[in-house]
């Protein structure tokens, strides 16, 4: 934004209300009454039910589908197929911190040629009720052609893999290849010498790693429900993280005017990145289209794991140097990442983390972008980070041991900090990295003994956190209340934090503030709720519309008082003058501007549109205890703590609720948690029965500790905490059952046979 | 396919619906009756965000028939506090930011206050096996199990 | 579908008797309406059989336990003789699914779903419990043991009905345990399931063992050689050996998506160990 520089105060330069206050978050009360509505929980007068006729099988070419004996269902109301969605060019645009491409996404959400992952949709039908439209689904037709299908990726980027797209061309390769594979890409990140830096190292560890497939797991399942009107246009209610994202898709596939298409984000029942792309909406829009009724439609939890992104299972090999004083010299790593049916996955930020929590001469990180019969990935939480930064914390962590250094003191020995040149591109500005692994060696946690059969681990963990476009708008309402309008779906509590700013600029009670998030009709275009953008950008407009709003009361009670505005200061919720220079005046309230608005020129409302950058990078440490039960591999989480630099904790206890959220997700990917197919390519768990996500009476509680090192291109030092609590524990988890064991397991989840096998195999 | 004709009590309320006899409580609920609090995150008993009371015991709305409510008694999370008056576990909820998305939190809150009706003074990690089937992806479980404690706590002292 | 709530035994046997399409029996509804979401079964009639009462009653006569077969999970765990006697049996019921599974879940239900993997199973097997079933021809007894003959297969023909189920009466130094490996703490299907019931004499020594396993091969077994291996024993570390290889040698479980054939083998006999002890120290 242009005016980044004026907004800049440290958050120390005076005492604050509301800003790191624990307030009362606007939308509890009708989350625990049950009176928040979802994606589901919508309905509109003549709504129809839709459902979706998904492939069986892995890959194969779709030879014909009949809906005739469908269509003549009594109670069925239209049947859509590949038939009633248009083609589109191949064209790449970001979404969330991933590209799309909309040749691509109509093949998602409706297969076309070939039917490429098992829960692959095929056809969708509407009807009066549920029951019918289950009913139809077995009425049509659909004649395959099935296909060898791949789901691992080494597998997938062998010559003789079957391939999905005859037509992808790997980019990124010299010479190019003259013949289609599942190779879609291959980037580098170079820095430096990577050859001279592993001839100076003492010690040199190379280990290839293995990770599966985990889903994001939100409790909401997708939910939408679309209704067109024969005049051309369109309302859309959906749970998403971002509905201007959400309009721009469907309107593409549709082939629709953006501002016909009014689409109005639901309470989101978690996203956690997979709510960043379109799987019903286009298809709940074309059924409507059909029959110019409400159509909604809800997936089951099974079409969910079928059906929707997971992240990527990855492979991936690192190799560092380090000398015997604990300087790494080299890192060199080479990423695998399983896109899923369609190219795209999040190998690029993958390999720009890898090493980036270090700071570093010799860097060469290589990834690959690679197809399997599975579906797309979605972004989860730092797509791509947790991934590349366990194996190479992994690899760090075994060469602490082998030069004996305590593997905290090797981390703070190579920690990034201000001025460290990343190997992605950017020097690092203010970071709080050091600070974090000082609080950890300094916690109780660190100090605390440890019994038989326990070990403790450490990891850490980088994201770059996100800015973007924004727009927030705010009415001073004539009983003194603020109406504030952002267009960021609320996913963890931040229209909190929001409110927080907007009172703590103004100067007002936070609960006279009522924060509304828009209808995309409603409000200019807002990026996703994704990449921890939202307390950072949202926040940043938010103050800016503050301060826009106080600019405009500011000029009236310039007007009353008969002076220059530069005279009018704003301080405690009051216009007050500048100093006794000014006049003698008494201070004016909010309220009381508020009330005589009418007076001096009508309604007072404050906006902002910017493009928010300068988002501060997040660096966090985890900090494990565990206990292998020798007999059966069970491993349990005895203790856990998160260290992060926050920037500045707005809300703590939403930052504390990020970093626990993204520890549990942590000990989940790292313990249980992973797709499983059979030999057809097939998905077996597409439930939460055996997609074991943590429970309750898994856990300890999760501790945490707020590190704060402002960013400096915040107003409040804000750097966005949501993404980076779900990288560092992978490796944390890891080492500690090396510590705990001696035993070094390379492949997640690291779940009780894998463990049990390996320490047999110790044994052996 | 035809409709079964049922009379239930749902929150004190007596209720007459007609459903078919496949759909579940959960279905009846939210279609029928327009209780949309109970929310469906699986649908198959293991997520627990449509957990309900019938006649006295914690079930999962999505697996029990709309049928079987005939003559039975449900409570459910519209059913918990008292027009404005909040329920103490609903109140610590809000005061601990036991909650992140929210999906999961009527179904959390029905099956605490579930347990705290039978056990006033839980344990720890009687809270955390007791909500062992309510799912939750946000909040690592940490302030839940801390607002269920302080509920606990504070409704045994009043 | 027809929905049935029968008040009586022989009605609920007439229904069934009386179809010509396929019926499912409802009782706890937690893996029928699991199935009939996902399309899995699409029964013409379904009979509920929890308003039929001598389902939902526990008896006590002379030490003889009867238990009827819509008693759910939560039920069984509060009654306090049950558990006082067979504190095996209830645990077995008790770990089955999230505390609202078992507002519901059935004992009746866990034997008749005839999964290898049941909870209760391996615990009614190990306390020589007996299956009653009522039919249009009367009543039968079937050893629990021989109740389930494959996955998802049980002995009951389609008109038959299971009642109760019935217990041995028991001596005073005699008490079972149930233990299962799971993944995680909670709801999770059994990887391996071991009960133990066991009878010692006032100098400590096992007289009377049995030893059952779930999830190791196709239906739960009863396990003899292991059950031998204690019996005449303090459970001493040899006798402990020698049930853990007995366990293990029993098993002829399949490799899935829960558990490999190797991790199975060599857990059923850690868990047998472990039962026996839990059986021993309650029973002393």
């Amino acid at each position: 934004m242009d005016n980044s520089l004026d907004m800049q105060f440290s958050a120390g330069d005076k005492d604050l209300n509301y800003v790191g206050k624990r307030t009362k978050r606007p939308d509890g009360v009708d989350k625990v009454t049950g009176r928040a509505r979802f994606g589901a929980d919508t309905r509109l007068p003549g709504m129809l039910y839709g459902k979706i006729l998904r492939s069986p099988h892995a890959h194969a070419r779709i030879i014909s589908i009949d809906t005739s004996k469908a269509e003549a269902l009594g109670g069925v109301k239209a049947v859509v197929t590949r038939d009633d969605f248009e083609d589109r060019e191949s064209e790449f645009v970001p979404a969330g911190e991933m590209m799309v491409n909309y040749r691509d996404m109509v093949r998602n959400i409706m297969a076309r040629e070939k039917v490429l992952y098992d829960g692959h949709a095929v056809a969708a039908v509407a009807a009066t009720s549920v029951s019918i439209a289950k009913k139809a689904l077995k009425l049509i037709d659909v004649e395959y052609e099935i296909l060898p299908h791949v789901i691992d990726v080494c597998d997938a980027m062998t010559p003789d893999a079957p391939v999905l797209h005859e037509d992808l061309i790997t980019e990124g390769v010299d010479p190019v290849p003259t013949k289609g594979s599942n190779v879609a890409k291959r980037i580098e990140f170079k820095l430096g010498d990577v050859v001279k830096g592993f001839e100076q190292a003492d010690e040199i560890l190379e280990k290839t790693f293995d990770t599966k497939p985990v889903h994001q797991g939100y409790i909401e399942p997708h939910a939408c429900l679309a209704s067109c009107s024969e005049s051309g246009s369109a309302d859309l209610w959906c749970s998403t993280q971002g509905q201007y994202l959400v309009r721009a898709h469907c309107a593409k596939l549709m082939g629709m005017e953006i501002s016909k298409l009014r689409v109005t984000p639901s309470e989101i029942g978690g996203g956690f990145g997979g709510k960043t792309v379109v799987f019903l909406e286009p298809v709940a829009l074309a059924l409507s289209r059909k029959t110019f009724r409400p159509v909604k439609m809800t997936m089951t939890r099974d079409e969910v794991f079928r059906a929707t992104g997971p992240t990527s299972g990855a492979n991936v090999r690192v190799k560092i140097g380090i000398t015997n004083d604990g300087k790494i010299t080299a890192a060199e790593a080479e990423l695998k990442y399983q896109a899923g049916a369609f190219q795209g996955s999040s190998v690029q930020p993958g390999c720009m983390c890898a090493f980036a929590p270090y700071d570093l001469q010799n860097v060469d990180v290589v990834g690959w972008d690679v197809l399997t019969n599975r579906p797309k990935v979605a972004a989860y939480r730092a797509p791509g980070a947790p991934i590349s930064e366990y194996a190479v914390e992994c690899v760090l962590d075994e060469l602490a041991d082998r030069i004996g250094m305590d593997a905290v003191d090797l981390r703070l020995k190579n920690a990034a900090k201000e001025g460290t040149q990343t190997a992605y591109g950017p020097k690092l500005g203010p970071v709080g990295f050091v600070e974090v692994l000082q609080a950890v060696k300094s916690s109780d946690h660190f100090k605390a003994p440890l019994g038989a059969n326990q070990g403790r681990g450490i990891g850490v963990g980088f994201w770059f956190n996100i800015g973007g476009e924004t727009c927030v708008s705010m009415s001073v309402n004539e009983d003194g209340t603020l109406t504030l309008v952002t267009g960021s779906p609320d996913i963890g509590g931040s229209r909190a934090s929001i409110c927080n700013m907007a009172a703590e600029e103004l100067g007002i009670d936070v609960e006279k503030i009522n924060p509304i998030i828009a209808d995309t009709s409603s409000l200019g275009f807002n990026f996703l709720s994704a990449g921890s953008r939202t307390t950072f950008a949202c926040g940043m407009a938010t103050i800016e519309a503050a301060r826009n709003a106080i600019d405009n009361m500011r000029a009236r009670v310039a007007q009353l008082w008969e002076v220059p505005v530069e005279s009018v200061i704003w301080e405690n919720g009051a216009a007050r003058p500048a100093s006794s220079n000014a006049g003698e005046f008494d201070p004016m309230t909010l309220p009381e501007i508020a009330k005589i608005a009418p007076k001096t020129g009508g309604p007072i409302s404050g906006h902002a549109e910017i493009n928010a950058q300068g988002a501060g990078p997040g660096f966090g440490a985890h900090m494990v205890d565990i206990e292998v039960d020798r007999e059966t591999g069970h491993v349990k989480v005895l203790r856990y703590t998160v260290v992060q630099d926050a920037g500045k904790a707005i809300h703590p206890s939403y930052v504390e609720g990020q970093y626990q959220g993204g520890a549990v997700q942590c000990i989940g990917w790292a313990l249980n948690e992973e797709y499983i197919y059979g030999d057809d390519g097939c998905l077996q768990n597409s439930g939460f029965l055996d997609y074991r996500i943590p429970l309750a009476s898994d856990l300890p509680m999760i501790e945490t500790i707020i590190v704060e090192v402002p960013n400096p291109n915040h107003p409040y030092g804000v750097r966005g905490v949501g993404e980076t609590p779900i990288i560092p524990g992978l490796a944390a988890i890891s080492n500690a059952i090396s510590d705990a064991t001696g035993l070094r397991m390379t492949a997640l989840p690291m779940s009780p046979p894998k463990v049990l096998q390996a320490l047999k195999q110790a044994q052996a | 396919m035809s409709k079964y004709h049922v009379t239930t009590t749902v929150n004190n309320d007596e209720f007459e619906f007609l459903c078919e006899p496949t759909q579940t409580m959960l279905d009846v609920l939210r279609d029928e009756l327009n209780l949309t609090g109970s929310k469906e995150g699986c649908a198959t008993g293991d997520c627990g965000a449509c957990s309900v009371v019938m006649d006295g015991r914690l079930v999962c709305s999505c697996l029990v028939l709309g049928v079987e409510m005939e003559g039975k008694s449900i409570e459910t999370i519209e059913g918990m506090a008292d027009g404005d008056d909040l329920h103490p576990l609903q109140q610590k909820f809000l005061d601990h930011a036991a909650l992140q998305c929210g999906i999961c939190t009527p179904g959390v809150l029905v099956s605490a206050k579930a347990l705290l009706e039978k056990n006033p003074d839980p344990t720890e990690t009687e809270v955390r096996y007791w909500l062992a089937g309510n799912l939750c992806r946000c909040t690592g479980y940490d302030k839940i199990i801390r607002a269920v404690m302080d509920a606990a706590k504070e409704m045994r002292a009043a | 579908m027809q929905y049935e709530a029968p008040e009586t035994l022989a009605a609920a046997v007439e229904l069934l008797a009386g179809t010509s399409g396929q019926a499912r029996i409802l009782a706890g509804g937690t893996d029928l309406l699991v199935q009939l979401h996902a399309d899995m079964t699409d029964p013409d009639l379904l009979v509920d059989i929890k308003k039929i009462q001598e389902l939902r009653e526990i008896t006590n006569v002379d030490g003889r336990f009867t238990i009827g077969a819509a008693i759910t999970g939560a039920e069984l765990g509060e009654h306090p003789d049950v558990k006082k006697i067979w504190p095996g049996v209830v645990e077995g019921l008790e770990l089955i699914g999230s505390t609202q599974v078992q507002g519901r879940a059935t004992i009746g239900g866990n034997l008749c779903n005839a999964s290898p993997a049941a909870d209760v199973v391996p615990a009614l097997i190990a306390a020589d419990a007996i299956v009653h079933v009522a039919g249009p021809a009367g009543r039968r007894q079937i050893a629990v043991e021989e109740f389930a003959i494959g996955p998802g297969k049980t002995s009951l023909a389609k008109d038959e009905i299971v009642v109760s189920l019935s217990f041995p009466p028991r001596g005073e130094r005699a008490s079972d345990a149930y233990l299962r490996f799971i993944p995680r703490t909670e709801m999770d299907i059994a990887v391996v399931g071991c009960g133990i019931s066991l009878e010692r004499d006032a100098h400590g020594i096992c007289t009377q063992a049995r030893v059952a396993l779930g999830a190791v091969a196709a239906r739960a077994l009863l396990v003899p050689a292991a059950a031998a291996a204690i019996i005449g024993t303090s459970l001493d570390a040899a006798a402990l050996d020698n049930l853990a290889a007995a366990a293990s040698t029993a098993c002829s479980p399949i490799d899935d998506k829960r558990g490999t054939i190797e991790f199975r083998t060599d857990v059923a006999g850690v868990l047998a160990r472990r039962v026996a002890k839990i059986a021993y120290d309650r029973a002393g």
